[in-house]
């Protein structure tokens, strides 16, 4: 243990941790949606991730960005930054309802066993990860960098670059958007029947098939976002990366309390900051076993999460 | 233990039925305005005391659905517990059986006390009960079903299990002795070998009465068993309830339909929004204007 | 329900009792003569037990025998996957607890093999392959232990989560420790089973997995033979119990926290035992062979087969090791389709859960179930 590396770090650690927990947030929220709704752990949402990932990498590479590109300046930043998102929120959305399509709604026809569920969705994710790790034979592919991470101003012992903040105000934006979707509008009021109470919204005139997708669609929406800070903040993808990635976002989906929203949030904050103190005081490596402990201790003493279930509660 | 999220539901729904019924009462502290139901000199119960449920109060936020509750089941009777909608009966249930923990009181079992145990200890004690909403194992077999409830006082060990070793096989063959005759008791033996979510409504309601026979309860604990029968049924039901009380078997019923309370019960308690408000033998309880203010508009003799 | 509901069950009208038919829990097997049923199994095993010698039946052989790797190390790969699947069975499918990190008893099984026996551990006590049996299961059993006690209490998706992070923490240590689980490096060296043929040679070496193939169906008839005494006792009654409404089952006298952990143990030792049959064959083991992929496709390989149902459990167990294993060394559009295994794999998962929901071999008692309403609807 090296306590004097977790004082001596703490100001950067913490800066690092809330970017990543920023963005494991937006991942996490994908999981969120659609237990909210169905009660069921998308374990294709990881691959929802990657797919946005490397159609962000891919149409970067149309206009001929490369990892060796030169940054370019404020205008070119927001122009491909706006490329790239449209591209992987897109790609990631389509990725997520076909997902919906494929692997959920014949097995709701069919009145198949919760279980039956996780398995569609584990052969989805198999499939599409190895799909992406064919095409790019297992390579990690680098990515442009779009904006060179200056200091902005200096935080205890460490540095707050312009990344960082972008990366976190970016999520907070996504995360208030998407609260007000959910709690101020007609479809929002329909998602929020559909996880109270699914036979009664249904009896109400909810579409319920139309709920799922587009839960399913807001989630591919955030992930694809996440998609695009990940690339940022890391510079280089793998097509194995969305899976691992994928575990913390649900992890901190559940530590936060999952089918909530808000959870969400405090969910990927809290570990993102919790894993790069492990890292400070251990190494690198054991972030993610400092996570999952977290996870269990805290699940021992709050068995619903941080702010509990329910989607339908987010507001209170 | 206690797991706070346990029968939310249930719970939730009772919650909603007061809100509508009555105004939240606040405090357990008042003096009991309906004290004169507690104050009437005991009734000579049937046998000496079996459950005796003392002063039990519940709280669920600032809802309190059950008030100062006591009262006494003596061994060998058929003891009703009734009340309007929301009253609290099956909460009262629930706490008994430990699936709610009073929030002050205590319930003692043959002398001992039962709040705080856990659900299958007060089960081994001798305290069985049924569901108001059933609740079997579906996808097991009626004989598998009562089996379960046999295995309670069972005491082979795992090991046992896995090598077939005689203590074993001897309570295998008793439980499935057992659990056959108590299907032919409720009169449903010959669907042993059927999957429980198979069976007509009136036969799940038999199965979990024998399912919860087959462990040896001193007291058996009805929940409106008699929801949804028709009137034959009902009438079969009864003779059921009398069976199991000639056995030896003390009997607790929760009941909305009077005329079956009424027709089997040596005593009855009434409760209403979580207030014992009337105790004594049926005749008693249906002339008693407070029962008969509760019940307005059903008539308590309603034939 | 509804089928019956308008005529009130009288214990007058009462059919002949169907006691035999009774524990439900049997197999169909049990339906057969005796006879019958003892022929049909001698069959089945003597079919296991020469399935090495697969690729000399005419025709069919040549198709079934995989081509990229040869054909008894396939079918060992098989085994311990099956063992690993009727372990899982136990955990997911007899009592319902939805476990993600499943390859962690699979793991902690292979390392104890390989700390107590490989020349590369820190421990030098270089045990033979046999002694290492007790202990590697013994561990195995309590870190199912360790692992259900602070999390059973928890509902299904968060026990899902948290089991996921045990098995990861297990490969994580693994991979950051590099004396004590030596990571990627791992243990070379582990023995091997012990024995020796007439002529001095050791029966299990490493030129022939047949050996190794046979040690693992025996294990298996083994594994099969003991789970099947539990699943039809007090001990599985109490499982589905679990499975079907805890709360209810506990309200009748089911210990539930003892039964779940029954099953945590229970499902660690068999995945444990897979664990000390892979190092004894392998020889080696390092962090890269328990990847979180593996619990996953374990899980699918249950669920697949028909959670709940061992033989179930034994064809998605042997489904998800020789699918990819026989696309090896086969070509695709002129590329290996190797490559692609995965991938088509992935496929064969959606469509097989898309058109039997409930598994390859469903549970016996859904089947009972539907028979059951056959014959209700015929009488009348």
């Amino acid at each position: 243990m090296h306590f004097s590396n977790l004082f001596h770090q703490f100001g950067e650690l913490t800066v690092t941790g809330l970017a990543q927990g920023a963005i494991i947030a937006l991942f996490a929220l994908g999981y969120t949606l659609v237990y909210g709704v169905l009660r069921l752990i998308n374990f294709a949402h990881s691959e929802v991730f990657t797919v946005g990932a490397f159609t962000a990498v891919i149409v970067w590479g149309g206009f001929g960005l490369n990892q060796d590109s030169p940054t370019p300046g404020l205008g070119g930043f927001v122009g491909y930054l706006l490329i790239g998102l449209v591209a992987a929120m897109a790609a990631s959305a389509v990725t997520a309802l076909v997902i919906e399509l494929v692997a959920y709604r014949p097995l709701r026809r069919r009145n198949a066993p919760p279980l039956a569920f996780l398995i569609t969705a584990i052969g989805a994710s198999i499939a599409i990860s190895e799909f992406v790790g064919v095409l790019t034979h297992r390579n990690n592919k680098g990515v442009p960098r779009l904006i060179k991470q200056e200091e902005v101003f200096p935080f205890l012992d460490g540095k707050v670059t312009d990344l960082q903040i972008f990366i976190v105000v970016v999520a907070l934006v996504m995360m208030v958007g998407l609260d007000l979707f959910i709690n101020r509008t007609r479809l929002g009021r329909g998602i929020r029947a559909v996880s109270q109470n699914p036979d009664s919204a249904a009896l109400m005139g909810v579409n319920k098939n139309r709920v799922i997708s587009l839960v399913f669609l807001l989630g591919g929406l955030m992930a694809g976002v996440a998609a695009i800070m990940y690339l940022l903040k890391i510079g280089n993808v793998r097509y194995d990366n969305g899976l691992y990635l994928g575990v913390e976002a649900f992890a901190a989906a559940v530590l936060g309390g999952i089918g909530n929203l808000r959870g969400a949030l405090l969910g990927g904050i809290v570990l993102g900051l919790f894993e790069n103190y492990v890292a400070g005081l251990f190494a690198t490596n054991w972030h993610s076993v400092g996570a999952f402990v977290l996870l269990v201790a805290l699940l021992m003493f709050r068995p619903t999460g941080l702010l509990g279930e329910s989607l339908g509660r987010a507001r209170a | 233990m206690s797991e706070p999220h346990v029968e939310s539901t249930e719970w939730e729904d009772e919650m909603a039925r007061q809100r509508v019924d009555e105004p939240i009462r606040t405090t357990i502290g008042e003096p009991h305005e309906e004290a004169s139901a507690d104050a009437r000199p005991d009734r000579p119960t049937a046998g000496a005391p079996l459950l005796e449920v003392d002063d039990v109060t519940l709280r669920f936020g600032g809802v309190v659905a059950l008030d100062g509750v006591s009262f006494t089941i003596g061994e060998g009777e058929i003891f009703g517990l009734i009340g309007p909608n929301g009253a609290g009966k099956t909460t009262c249930f629930n706490a008994m059986t430990g699936i709610y923990r009073p929030t002050s009181g205590e319930i003692r079992f043959g002398g001992q006390r039962v709040t705080g145990l856990r659900k299958h200890e007060i089960t081994c004690m001798g305290v069985a009960r049924t569901f108001q909403n059933i609740r079997l194992f579906p996808e097991m077999t009626a004989l598998e079903n009562v089996m379960v409830g046999a295995d309670a006082h069972h005491r082979s060990s795992v090991l046992s299990a896995l090598f077939r070793l005689p203590r074993y096989r001897r309570e295998e063959a008793e439980g499935r002795e057992k659990s056959l005759r108590l299907l032919e008791f409720v009169g449903i033996r010959h669907r042993a070998g059927h999957v429980a979510r198979n069976l007509s409504y009136g036969e799940q309601r038999r199965l979990e009465i024998a399912r919860a026979l087959a462990t040896d309860p001193k007291l058996l604990c009805l929940d409106e068993p008699a929801a949804g029968f028709n009137p034959a049924e009902k009438e079969e039901l009864l003779q059921l309830i009398r069976d199991i009380r000639d056995t030896g078997v003390t009997v607790l019923l929760i009941e909305h339909d009077m005329r079956l309370v009424m027709g089997v019960t040596d005593r009855i308690v009434v409760l209403e929004f979580g207030k014992k408000i009337a105790e004594g033998t049926p005749a008693e309880v249906r002339d008693d204007p407070k029962v008969i203010a509760a019940y307005l508009g059903v008539p308590a003799d309603a034939a | 329900m509804t089928t019956t509901a308008d005529t009130p069950s009288k214990p007058q009208k009462a059919a002949p009792p169907q006691g035999k038919r009774g524990g439900g829990l049997r197999g169909r097997l049990d339906n057969l003569p005796t006879p019958a049923r003892w022929a049909l199994i001698v069959l089945v095993l003597a079919v296991a037990y020469l399935l090495p010698y697969a690729g000399d039946v005419p025709i069919i052989g040549p198709q079934v025998v995989t081509q990229g790797i040869d054909w008894p190390t396939a079918l060992f790969n098989i085994s311990y996957y099956v063992l690993l699947a009727l372990g899982l069975n136990v955990v997911v499918g007899f009592a319902g607890l939805l476990d993600l990190g499943y390859v962690g008893f699979y793991a902690v099984g292979a390392y104890t093999v390989a700390l107590l026996a490989s020349g590369d551990s820190s421990f030098g006590t270089k045990w033979v392959w046999l002694a290492t049996i007790p202990v590697a299961i013994a561990i195995a059993m309590l870190s199912g232990l360790i692992l259900g006690w602070p999390t059973l209490r928890l509902r299904g998706d968060y026990l899902a989560i948290v089991t996921l992070g045990f098995a990861e923490i297990i490969r994580i240590t693994a991979d950051n420790t590099p004396h004590f689980l030596r990571g990627d490096q791992g243990f070379a060296g582990i023995p091997h089973p012990p024995g020796k043929h007439a002529d001095g040679t050791p029966i299990f070496g490493v030129r022939d997995a047949t050996p190794y193939f046979w040690l693992g169906v025996t294990v298996i008839i083994i594994v099969v033979l003991a789970l099947r005494n539990l699943e039809r006792s007090r001990v599985g009654r109490s499982w589905l119990a679990i499975r079907e409404d805890e709360e209810a089952a506990e309200v009748m006298g089911v210990r539930t926290i003892k039964y779940k952990l029954w099953a945590f143990a229970i499902g660690a030792c068999v995945g444990g035992l897979g664990g000390v049959l892979f190092a004894g064959e392998n020889g080696f083991v390092n962090s890269a062979m328990f990847q979180l992929q593996l619990s996953i496709l374990v899980l699918a390989a249950v669920v697949m087969g028909g959670s709940g149902n061992m033989a179930g459990a034994i064809l998605g167990g042997a489904l998800i090791s020789y699918i990819p294993d026989r696309l090896r060394g086969t070509k695709i559009l002129g590329t290996d389709a190797y490559e692609y295994r995965y991938l088509i794999f992935g496929v064969i998962i959606i469509l097989i859960m898309i058109f039997r929901p409930q598994g390859l071999i469903p549970s016996r008692r859904r089947a009972l179930e539907l028979k059951d309403r056959a014959k209700e609807v015929a009488p009348q």
